[in-house]
């Protein structure tokens, strides 16, 4: 038996769900993620777990809360305009201080948009998305293998800080195929003593709930949850430098971005310029103080995304925009082309003096 | 290479039915053979024989597909040029099906054409590394499906065990006594191996009956 298996993203993040001890599956088909449910399908009652096919996606994001509610591992996964559908349960979920995972294998948008893979969800997993002051912890996978470590990863932080965890793929990273080891990821337990399972008259019942008329008290439940996010702004951001050490061009990509990103950055390094990348792994918590500490080295900045620049401003508000952010940006369903980077790279290498 | 008139390749999903439907129909083209091939992949819209649309038109194989297939229209419809398949017998026709069950339906209306003419292959197709085909009790399970959704029973496997770019000579020769084991099991004999070119004479100095695969490698990124 080989220790390698060769694995769709989308079967990826449903085969660590569940070695990471996700029980509990509740999802709506939608290209491009439907893998994610086809696999749950196959493997939930293998596993004495639940697959549920819901009647819609507002009705599987509502099953999450309840079965979240009892301090069970729990996720659901769709795609874009099924997220959107979503949102309204997410923020509940926010409100409720209730951990879950929620994968977004995006496409092009806004609207119905298409199918072909697409960035153009950032604002909505790090923005928000549902309403009310509340923020997920987001991580962007850039090969197969990461979205198995880090879908174990975000049920970990989810259950550590009481908040909902998003998964942000894209179509291409959900049905792209690469060999992968499976126990590569952590379980951690976490406290669960808020949690419905039943008082046995022996404790005060818990509560869950996100409703508060009185202003004070709905205020207070917001403050409480910040410093939760400023615990995660400061012990939770993940990224990866690539060839930074002497870079005068910084590019910031995360997801399938950056590995075309990676091609170009070769490129440019056989042509002599001096260019670094640092990849966002968590989306949020960003990873603020790496790019602050580059803004201090590099001359400029390039993001790569598959949308018309939103991470972008995160790049220039993490920098307080000492050096210039230049965007390279393809969207619809495209994906830009190493050329292309290779092309706003030499762009920024002539910004910040003669060269 | 001697074949059936109709060869059917079916299997889980991600096994690699759609490159080798296409490299099929490229080596009886070069044969001098008339050949068609038919996408009846109607569950997933990502990485389809269309997408090689341009190679097989550039050898002279007419790709029967969706009108649907890769447009705006997210529509699970199956053209009526399929008909001609069993219509004119003078072609050579390759059938990719998609995967699983689910996709092995829409091959159901045609199974009484093909049995009644029969002069087929049904060929399923194999990867060891595929998480849900990692043993021969799974992978029979896989098989009966398809089998049961389609209404045809698999005369063959072809074992296309990979693990994608990182394949070396021995991972596919070290999987030949499991492709064994199901066919045993299943009844039914190894039809070939299929491996990627650039591994190719590694693994046909050690197994016989190995066949090359040109695979279409359209990725921005290699790394």
């Amino acid at each position: 038996m080989a220790d390698k298996v060769l694995m769709k993203g989308n079967e990826a993040i449903a085969e660590a769900a569940i070695m990471a001890g996700c029980n509990f599956y509740f999802g709506y088909p939608i290209t491009p993620q439907t893998e994610v449910a086809a696999y749950m399908a196959k493997r939930m009652p293998k596993i004495g777990g639940t697959f549920l096919q819901a009647e819609s996606e507002v009705a599987a994001i509502n099953m999450c809360i309840g079965v979240a509610s009892t301090g069970k591992r729990v996720m659901t996964s769709s795609s874009s305009p099924g997220i959107s559908l979503k949102a309204e349960g997410i923020s509940y979920m926010a409100g409720c201080d209730l951990p879950a995972l929620i994968v977004n294998v995006q496409r092009g948008g806004p609207g119905l948009g298409g199918i072909q893979p697409s960035q153009s969800d950032y604002f909505q997993a790090v923005k928000g998305g549902g309403h009310g002051d509340y923020h997920l912890f987001v991580v962007a996978p850039a090969s197969v293998q990461e979205m198995v470590s880090l879908t174990a990863h975000a049920f970990n932080v989810a259950e550590k800080y009481r908040v909902p965890a998003m998964l942000l793929a894209d179509g291409t990273l959900g049905q792209m195929m690469e060999p992968v080891v499976l126990d590569d990821l952590k379980v951690e337990e976490h406290d669960k003593s808020w949690a419905l399972t039943g008082t046995k008259m022996e404790r005060e019942h818990n509560i869950i709930n996100s409703l508060s008329m009185l202003p004070e008290e709905l205020e207070q439940w917001n403050i409480d949850r910040y410093k939760r996010y400023d615990m995660m702004e400061e012990q939770e951001p993940m990224w990866e430098e690539y060839m930074m050490d002497d870079a005068e061009v910084c590019v910031v990509a995360f997801g399938i971005s950056s590995r075309v990103s990676r091609n170009a950055i070769m490129a440019a390094r056989a042509n002599g310029l001096k260019v670094g990348m640092i990849r966002p792994i968590t989306l949020w918590p960003f990873p603020k103080k790496a790019l602050r500490a580059a803004a201090d080295k590099v001359k400029a900045f390039v993001t790569v995304e598959m949308n018309m620049g939103q991470m972008f401003e995160d790049v220039e508000l993490a920098t307080r925009c000492l050096k210039p952010v230049l965007k390279c940006t393809r969207t619809g369903g495209c994906i830009p082309t190493p050329e292309h980077v290779l092309s706003v790279i030499d762009e920024a290498n002539k910004l910040g003096g003669e060269q | 290479m001697d074949c059936k008139r109709i060869v059917l390749l079916a299997g889980h999903y991600g096994s690699g039915k759609t490159n080798i439907a296409v490299n099929l129909a490229m080596e009886l083209k070069r044969e001098g053979k008339s050949v068609v091939i038919a996408d009846l992949d109607i569950v997933n819209p990502y990485y389809r024989t269309k997408d090689s649309q341009e190679e097989l038109a550039a050898a002279g194989i007419p790709l029967i597909s969706s009108a649907y297939a890769n447009s705006n229209v997210d529509c699970p419809a199956l053209p009526q040029e399929i008909y001609s398949i069993f219509a004119n017998k003078e072609n050579y026709a390759i059938l990719d099906i998609g995967g699983d069950d689910r996709g092995a339906y829409a091959l159901g209306r045609y199974t009484p054409f093909i049995l009644e003419e029969n002069n087929y292959e049904m060929l399923f197709v194999l990867n060891q590394f595929r998480p849900l085909t990692r043993t021969v009790e799974d992978t029979i399970e896989v098989m009966r499906e398809i089998e049961a959704a389609a209404g045809i029973r698999f005369t063959a496997i072809v074992n296309n065990s990979n693990l994608g770019v990182e394949t070396t000579a021995d991972d596919v020769v070290g999987t030949a006594a499991f492709a064994e084991a199901v066919g045993n099991a299943a009844g039914i004999p190894i039809r070939f191996t299929t491996v990627w070119e650039s591994i190719y004479e590694g693994v046909s100095a050690q197994m016989e009956q190995v066949v090359p695969l040109h695979l279409q490698d359209k990725r921005l990124w290699r790394s």
